[in-house]
């Protein structure tokens, strides 16, 4: 294998790191829901790169079986989520989550 | 004890002796459950089932007489039977209890016959017979029972039956409350009661009278002076002695038929005849019968001196009650011979008491039930038989011979001279003085209920005499008071030998500081000199309003402040207690377990705030419970928690 | 006979007579009552037979009967009974016929289903029954708790005044004690080598701080079940807010579930522990007698009234369970017997008056004697019952406590005893307030109050009237029968009584 290709398993998780970081500060920071619901997919994208990463490391199948799992669950999730926002978006013509807050005490 | 008491098993006739309590009871209970359908003959059967009480206890005394041994007992039946605590429902008919129940029902049949008459406007007649029936029932178990538990059973029953008809005509305030106090204070002595029989049972492990009586000799001293003091307790508040004397008066709120045979004959003796039947224990202990012989003394003196003091008629007599029971006491707590001595007072004063109670109730009913002895006045003339019996209870209380009381108290006098130190002066001084008192207070009242100038109130015209049903037992009752004494006191402390301890007048030497001639003489003076005294100061009458009046007749006006200081020490800071209790245990106990409950609910409210409905906020507190979370399994890996 | 499973049948059939009432359509109440009344006497009818069947020199434990409910935890449907329960069950038999005659128009007045009002008495039956036929831990537990839902739906929903709260503050405060004795009941399952079986249980040994910890997990629950001070409080409120029938069993039979369970539980299971604890128990129920006696002169609510005066009587019971001696703990089952009609009739008479009067406050009242004058000389008899007087059942009750208390705890008994005194207090001043004195104008307008006593009431209260009547001459069929168990669980505990002092002296005269 040449020395360029051979890119470390460590690697890949910095980088799922680096991007569930970002998907949670994005989570924390901003208000409009799209912008959060991106912010969610990135985080569960970066929990199946760490997934397969893993997957990779130990040399079995589990990882990549739990990655697709969380796709799965996304994609359902997206079509949910979708669907919540645009009814919100309908009633209060705002996506901001701030707005959406009478279900509390 | 010398002597072993044994008592023989009932046989024959005198195995029925059960049927003195049943039959009363039986017709209390037909009263009582038949209600109104009985109203029209209730009150014959409530006479007649005395009459048969009456006519059978003469029967048993007459059987009992021919006995080898004069103590009877019969067990009816297991009433307690728990681990080695055994109390039999059993009775014993004794000497005395022979002679009580003659006093009983045979006072008790007369004073019903007078209050059939007497009640006849009274719609509860039925009612009240069927009280009067079980106050007899309940009297006779307390003097018939062959242990202390019986005893006490009687006790509280004729405290109820007392209760019932105190508060007769519930309707008045004042004799509601004149019930209520006369049963709480009587419970205060019942507790008394209870804690002796409690040790009785607890250091010999028995309540039957023969085996207590053999098993005391071999009780500690200050056992037997503990045990006393609670029986002398119980017997002060049935019997209205210092210090729980303050219910009697009050209890004349009951009709008069009432306090004739309960409040003077029978029930309130009923610690006379506590303290006689346990004299073994009271004979084992010399402070005990110091202690009883004073209370007797002060008890006798509060009596007197209040007594004279008063202007209704029936509290003056109940007063005189409290007074001549204190000479009982002054009698059984000296002890030996006196014993009996006290008996035969006790017998006597059943007679003129209740005779004197029966001619005020006579009084009453002709004068619309007045009874202010400063309204009254010239009676004489117009009830001539009310009249000359109620002279023959005077006489006989007062001690005049030949009647009854003479014969009766005299000898008490006598006796409380005996004593071997000072205290034969103190005691036999203040039994001397009481006399004089005694001579005072009666003929104070008899002067002004019956002669002198009239001073009724309006709305009297003519007073009218009574009808026969009242003057017969009147009458009867008259010619027991005059002859009562000499025949009781030639008889019964013979009698009563039979029964354990209570020997006979002792014969021979008196020993006393003064003789026994001199204690006659000075006895029969202070007497005259009392009677003279009211009669020279009340022959024209009295003022018909309070007077101003010293220092000594306001305290005896207001009972010499018992009642106050009962009011002062137990009333007021009880209902204070109760309220501050009432207070604490709403807020205070009860606060608590609310506070808890508010304090949970109030914690979740705050907690609920948590919940904001901001979507970044539980996005943060997910993030920095798995950061915790993250953060507690690297600490376990690096070790740190180990 | 004596091999028919009685137990088993007494706590089915209630049930099963539930359903039936419940099931009945709401628009016949009438239906719905006599059927509930044929129902509670067939039970009665059963229990007498077993009174019958009963052997008072016999084992300790009888009409064992067990089937098997949790194999996997060792959990039975174990059914037996004990002289103490034989005659608790007894008193629960008698006393429901009763309480459902006399709430026979207790329902009407609310706006809930009349069925559903009997129907919930029956399965109170039915519950009760079964707690104190339990033999197996475990099944006591289920039945300790589930006996909370039906009364809590009488209070809630059949109550009067405050009823929402006292409900809540009655379950609650039950069901807080019942979590301290299911700890407690596992750690005896854990300890007691994976058993709930009562009679297994009571042979196993264990450490002097377990046992302790255990004694204390259980005699919370009974303490707030009896209620002992200070845990009362629930009680004056469910007895106020309670219809008056209801208020009978739970005064009357419920709350002896505490007492019985001391005695059931844990005085054999933890003899140690309850000898250690036993100071303490006496004090709090030695307040109690006093406290609550003054608290109940205090009172201006009849019910309330009552409750509290349960509460001092809950006192003497405690007392002379812990005194440990026979006389002193026949008194106390005596007494929760004695209590249970007392008390009950007490509730049902003021019932009765409540009523007529619509108001269950004394100062409602005054003079009503003048016009209802056979239930107020009833109510006076319940009160006299209710101080203990001689004649009446409880006087034995009472003195049998004190006598045998007295013996080992001289103190202890003479406080006690001024309790005799505090209880004449309230019951006069009860009655004397609300029966006698001037009448009340308002009383005269009030409808009901010019009807005396019913025929119904009269059926109602006359098997009460008798028995404490009969048992206060005659205690003895009972006291044969509590004895036996009494004198088994004073051995369990390892006390004896004391011999008298002087006992010698009449040894020799006899």
């Amino acid at each position: 294998m040449n020395e360029f290709f051979s890119v470390e398993p460590d690697y890949y998780l910095i980088l799922a790191a680096v991007l569930f970081t970002i998907g949670a500060v994005g989570v924390l920071v901003r208000r409009n829901a799209i912008v959060l619901f991106m912010c969610v997919e990135l985080m569960l994208n970066a929990a199946n790169l760490a997934l397969v990463t893993f997957s990779r490391i130990n040399g079995d199948l589990n990882g990549q079986i739990m990655a697709f799992f969380v796709m799965v669950v996304a994609a359902a999730e997206v079509v949910i989520g979708l669907a919540i926002i645009m009814s919100i978006f309908r009633t209060r013509r705002s996506a901001s989550v701030d707005d959406a807050n009478l279900l509390k005490y | 004890m010398e002597e072993t008491v044994r008592y023989a098993e009932a046989t024959g006739l005198l195995g029925s002796v059960w049927l003195l309590v049943a039959i009363p009871l039986v017709s209390a209970a037909i009263l009582l459950l038949l209600g109104r359908r009985a109203d029209r003959w209730g009150h014959w059967l409530g006479v007649a089932s005395i009459g048969a009480a009456f006519v059978l206890g003469l029967t048993y005394f007459f059987q009992l007489r021919g006995l080898e041994n004069k103590s009877v007992e019969r067990s009816l039946w297991d009433f307690i039977a728990v681990g080695d605590f055994k109390v039999d429902f059993g009775l014993l008919f004794d000497p005395l209890a022979a002679v009580f129940v003659l006093l009983i029902t045979g006072v008790g049949f007369l004073i019903h016959l007078y209050a059939v008459e007497y009640m006849s406007h009274d719609p509860g007649r039925r009612r009240f017979f069927a009280y009067f029936n079980l106050f007899v029932a309940a009297m006779l178990l307390l003097v018939l029972g062959n242990n202390y538990v019986m005893l006490y059973f009687g006790w509280e029953g004729v405290g109820l039956a007392s209760y019932l008809l105190i508060s007769f005509w519930y309707e008045r305030p004042t004799a509601a409350t004149a019930g209520k106090k006369a049963f709480l204070m009587n419970r205060v002595g019942d507790a008394g009661l209870a804690i002796g029989i409690f040790i009785m049972f607890a250091t010999l492990g028995t309540t039957q009278y023969d085996e207590v009586f053999n098993g005391v000799g071999g009780l500690a001293g200050g056992t037997v002076l503990v045990l006393g003091l609670l029986l002398l307790l119980g017997a002060t508040g049935k019997s209205g002695q210092f210090p729980l004397q303050a219910w009697l008066p009050d209890a004349m709120e009951g009709p008069t038929p009432v306090s004739a045979l309960i409040h003077a004959a029978t029930m309130v003796t009923a610690g006379v005849y506590l303290i006689a039947r346990s004299n073994p224990i009271f004979s084992a202990n010399e402070t005990l019968q110091l202690v009883v012989v004073s209370v007797g003394a002060l008890t006798l003196l509060l009596g007197c001196i209040i007594g004279a003091a008063k202007d209704d008629i029936k509290r003056v007599l109940a007063w005189s009650t409290v007074s001549q029971i204190g000479y009982m006491f002054l009698g059984v707590g000296l002890g030996g011979g006196a014993y009996a001595l006290a008996i035969v007072h006790l017998l006597a004063h059943g007679f003129f008491k209740a005779n004197m109670f029966l001619g005020a109730g006579s009084v009453m009913h002709g004068m619309k039930d007045q009874v202010d002895i400063r309204r009254f006045g010239g009676l004489s003339k117009y009830m001539k038989i009310t009249w000359i019996t109620f002279a023959t209870g005077w006489l006989a209380i007062i001690g005049i011979p030949p009647l009854s009381g003479y014969f009766s108290k005299e000898p008490i006098i006598a006796k409380a001279f005996e004593r071997d130190d000072w205290t034969a002066w103190l005691f036999g001084g203040a039994a001397m003085l009481g006399a004089g008192l005694t001579a005072f207070y009666m003929t104070r009242l008899f002067v002004l209920t019956f002669h002198g100038p009239k001073r009724w109130t309006d709305d009297i015209e003519h007073p009218h005499e009574s009808p026969k049903l009242m003057t017969i037992p009147l009458i009867l009752l008259a010619v027991g008071s005059v002859a009562a004494g000499w025949l009781l006191s030639t008889s019964v402390p013979d009698w009563l030998t039979a029964t354990a301890g209570l020997g006979g007048a002792e014969e021979g030497e008196a020993h006393g500081v003064l003789s026994h001639t001199v204690i006659t003489i000075l006895s029969i003076l202070v007497t005259l000199i009392g009677a003279g005294l009211a009669w020279f100061l009340f022959r024209n009458g009295t003022a018909t309003e309070p007077q101003p009046a010293g220092v000594l007749v306001t305290a005896a006006r207001k009972n010499l402040y018992t009642d106050s200081f009962n009011e002062a020490v137990f009333e007021k800071p009880g209902i204070f207690l109760t309220r501050a209790l009432v207070y604490l245990d709403s807020r205070g106990v009860d606060g608590l377990v609310n506070g808890l409950a508010a304090g949970v609910g109030g914690g979740s409210g705050r907690l609920r705030r948590l919940q904001t409905g901001f979507v970044r906020s539980y996005a943060m507190s997910i993030l920095t419970g798995a950061l915790l979370v993250v953060a507690a399994f690297l600490a376990v890996q690096a070790g740190w928690l180990a | 006979m004596s091999d028919f499973p009685f137990l088993s049948v007494l706590t089915v059939a209630p049930l099963v007579g539930a359903l039936v009432v419940a099931l009945l359509p709401r628009s016949r109440p009438q239906l719905a009552k006599q059927v509930a009344f044929g129902w509670s006497l067939a039970v009665l009818v059963l229990s007498v037979f077993m009174w019958g069947a009963f052997q008072a020199g016999g084992d300790r434990l009888q009409f064992r009967e067990s089937y098997s409910w949790i194999p996997q935890w060792g959990v039975n449907f174990t059914f037996a009974a004990d002289g103490i329960a034989l005659v608790m069950l007894m008193l629960i038999a008698v006393l429901v016929p009763l309480v459902i005659l006399a709430s026979w128009h207790d329902a009407e007045s609310s706006k809930r289903s009349v069925p559903v009002y009997f129907a919930l008495l029956l399965i109170l039956e039915s519950t009760m029954i079964g707690v104190f036929a339990a033999a197996d831990v475990f099944l006591f537990y289920v039945f300790f708790e589930v006996m909370l839902v039906p009364m809590y739906f009488l209070i809630g929903s059949f109550g009067g005044h405050q009823r929402q709260y006292a409900a809540v503050k009655f379950f609650l405060y039950s069901l807080v004690g019942g979590l301290f004795m299911l700890a407690a009941v596992i750690g005896l399952w854990v300890v007691g080598g994976k058993t709930f079986d009562w009679q297994a249980l009571t042979q196993i040994d264990m450490s002097t701080g377990t046992e302790r910890w255990l004694f204390l997990g259980f005699f919370v629950a009974f303490a707030i079940k009896a209620p002992f001070f200070p845990f009362h409080t629930w009680l004056p409120d469910a007895g106020g807010a309670a219809p008056a029938g209801a208020a009978a069993l739970l005064v009357g039979v419920m709350d002896k579930v505490g007492t019985f369970g001391i005695l059931r539980y844990c005085l054999p299971l933890f003899p140690e522990a309850s000898k250690w604890f036993a100071p303490y128990a006496i004090a709090l129920a030695l307040i109690g007698i006093i406290y609550a006696a003054l608290l109940a002169v205090g009172q201006n609510d009849l019910k309330r009234l009552v409750s509290y005066t349960s509460i001092a009587h809950f006192g003497f019971i405690g007392v002379g369970i812990f005194a440990f001696t026979t006389q002193a703990g026949t008194g106390a089952v005596l007494y929760m017997l004695n209590h249970g009609l007392a008390t009950g009739l007490l509730f049902l008479v003021v019932g009765m008056f409540v009523a007529r009067r619509g108001s269950a406050l004394i100062s409602d009242f005054g003079g009503a004697g003048k016009l209802v004058p056979v239930l107020a000389g009833v109510f006076f008899f319940a009160g006299l019952a209710s101080l203990a007087l001689p004649g009446t059942a409880p006087f034995i009750s009472e003195f049998l406590v004190l006598i045998g208390t007295y013996t080992v705890n001289k103190p202890v008994a003479v406080i006690a005893t001024l309790g005799i005194i505090l209880a004449a207090a309230y019951v006069l001043w009860m009655v004397q307030r609300t029966t006698q004195g001037t009448l009340n104008p308002a009383l005269t307008q009030a409808e009901g109050m010019r009807r005396d006593i019913t025929l119904r009431e009269k059926v109602v209260v006359a098997p009460l009237i008798a028995l404490i009547v009969l048992l206060g001459f005659y205690p003895k069929p009972v006291t044969d029968v509590i004895n036996p168990a009494v004198q088994a669980t004073m051995q369990d505990v390892g006390k004896s009584d004391p011999a008298p002092t002087n006992g010698g002296v009449q040894e020799a005269s006899k």
